[in-house]
């Protein structure tokens, strides 16, 4: 099974609109939409959800005032100050620890598990799509990441396909670390700007810290061609495969507009060719 | 005084937002950069670092000599770092929250502390404008222990400008949570608006009054407009797509330093933002 997924450190530089045209032109996979604190790939895909079900993890502490004594306790122990003078719980601020509950004397602490979001298992006109949607201001989007990771694998294996592509968050930390545990390899897309390069440094690093290959691609490339050419030297100096360039172009927003990806919206355009030729690269090395 | 920059979608433009208002402002400002993960403030800021910091986080030592292998902490340890094998304790220092729960709960006094370093704070100054920001080591899962601490460098005496990361789970409310005023960046695509609206879905939670700018807003379509207008939310600003801005971003330069009139632009941004956090 290969597994295929899209990073960039850097957000905004156009990870979900390469990965929606790779669904067009990638046979036989499961698509994964692992970017699940602001999932979007389901705008351009428009999927038919077939199975749903809640994303349940880790627990809340509420204080039950009946049993209450005010004795003081909790709000001594509790680490992340969750508790408030008049003894009511800051469900944010809560890290769910328990230690609170442990040790009230009272047994005055409910310690409910969270639901914490949704997880969707859909067919696309691009074929079978696995998303999920973490709850607005909720944690534990790594272990969501790691589950919707787990049913894409599932189905593709239901299906007999050996790819899946996978788009990933932004960032560095516990969500991307989880979306890219174990995968064949990575693409980072990136764009040619300071920041850009600055953001790639650090998913690099974190690929090679994982030990899973990275291939690199530039979007945009034509914003700022000496800056492309720092980055592709960049990467070419650490080893790194560049699998293209991609121009600017306003056509990636109009076919997000009509729901479509660029391959569907112009097929024919530059920018369109030059996502092709950088998937038919990515195909040879997996 | 504290202005937060917040997006839901990555690559709107929150840094651009936040490095100018800063720049534009002048003295008597504190910008914060709290996305440890990718920060970027500190490319265009430019500024001269005369303080840094460990950031680490508690997490336990067992002393195999007092331990009496009763296994209470692994019972109240809720994050399955610390669990008793055999004849001895295994701690997991990445999974660790740093509760205290097993500390307390030994009866042995077994448990100690010990600093697991998890990134670095750096503080200085540029021009006057005092700047601080944080960076998580590569490979480390938490950014929340690292994002509290730049938020501890707020100067009450000053305007405080905080660029969060993007999304809107832990990091975001850790960067946003008890700030006057939440800037939410987007751009007119389906993707900003999705993403614009768990924002402001997350800000309302946190019941912080909140109004948006339009980044490349010549590029799209009018449903964030639309939406704004529906949900009363005021536009704070709009920036149209520009060659010569995208040129000026890619190369680590500011607006307000680079182009005319943005300086102007980006006061009048604050004295609107003034205008809405007085009105309440």
């Amino acid at each position: 099974m290969k597994e295929l997924i899209v990073i960039s450190g850097k957000g905004g530089t156009g990870k979900t609109s390469l990965l929606g045209a790779f669904a067009s032109l990638a046979k036989d996979k499961v698509l994964c939409d692992a970017d699940v604190d602001a999932a979007d790939l389901y705008l351009i895909l428009e999927p038919d959800i077939k199975e749903r079900q809640d994303f349940q993890e880790g627990h809340k502490a509420i204080i039950n005032l009946d049993k209450c004594t005010e004795c003081g306790l909790c709000r001594e122990l509790c680490r992340f100050h969750a508790i408030s003078t008049e003894f009511i719980v800051d469900p944010i601020d809560c890290e769910g620890c328990g230690v609170c509950v442990y040790f009230c004397p009272e047994d005055a602490i409910d310690f409910p598990i969270k639901t914490c979001g949704e997880l969707f298992i859909s067919e696309t006109r691009c074929g079978p799509m696995v998303h999920a949607r973490l709850g607005i201001a909720e944690d534990n989007s790594g272990r969501l990441v790691t589950l919707t990771r787990k049913h894409a694998k599932e189905l593709a294996e239901e299906r007999g396909f050996n790819l899946i592509l996978t788009d990933g968050p932004p960032g560095l930390a516990c969500p991307v670390i989880a979306s890219i545990a174990g995968a064949t390899g990575v693409l980072i897309v990136t764009e040619p700007t300071l920041s850009g390069h600055h953001d790639m440094d650090r998913v690099v690093e974190l690929a090679n810290h994982f030990q899973i290959p990275a291939y690199v691609c530039v979007n945009k490339f034509d914003l700022n061609p000496k800056m492309t050419e720092t980055i592709e030297a960049y990467a070419q100096d650490k080893g790194l495969p560049i699998m293209g360039r991609i121009p600017f172009d306003p056509i990636f927003t109009e076919a997000m507009v009509q729901k479509q990806t660029i391959i569907e919206y112009d097929g024919s355009s530059k920018a369109a060719g030059a996502v092709k030729e950088i998937w038919e690269r990515l195909k040879s090395r997996l | 005084m504290i202005i937060s920059i917040a997006s839901g979608k990555g690559g709107t433009g929150k840094t651009t937002i936040a490095t100018n208002l800063a720049v534009a402002l002048g003295t008597d400002v504190n910008l914060l950069d709290c996305d440890v993960e990718e920060p970027n403030d500190h490319i265009f800021i430019q500024p001269d670092i005369n303080y840094t910091e460990r950031v680490s986080l508690k997490v336990p030592q067992v002393d195999m000599n007092k331990c009496s292998l009763c296994g209470l902490c692994q019972e109240i340890c809720q994050f399955q770092a610390i669990v008793v094998v055999g004849k001895t304790v295994l701690t997991f220092p990445e999974l660790c929250h740093s509760c205290g729960g097993c500390m307390e709960v030994c009866s042995e006094d077994a448990i100690t502390e010990i600093d697991r370093e998890m990134g670095i704070f750096e503080s200085g100054s540029r021009n006057g404008l005092e700047f601080a920001y944080g960076r998580i080591f590569v490979g480390q899962v938490m950014a929340v222990p690292v994002i509290e601490r730049v938020r501890a460098a707020v100067q009450p005496d000053k305007v405080n400008i905080i660029d969060a990361p993007p999304g809107t789970s832990c990091p975001v409310i850790s960067s946003v949570k008890n700030t006057d005023f939440v800037i939410l960046v987007t751009e007119p695509t389906p993707f900003g608006l999705n993403d614009l609206k768990l924002a402001v879905g997350m800000v309302k939670i946190l019941n912080i009054p909140h109004g948006i700018v339009i980044n490349r807003s010549d590029l799209g379509d009018d449903k964030v407009m639309e939406y704004a207008n529906e949900e009363n939310i005021p536009i704070l600003m709009e920036i149209p797509f520009d060659r010569q801005i995208a040129e000026t971003y890619s190369k680590g330069k500011l607006l307000v330093e680079e182009l005319p009139d943005w300086k102007e632009r980006f006061i009048h941004l604050h004295e609107k933002i003034m205008d809405h956090v007085r009105e309440g």
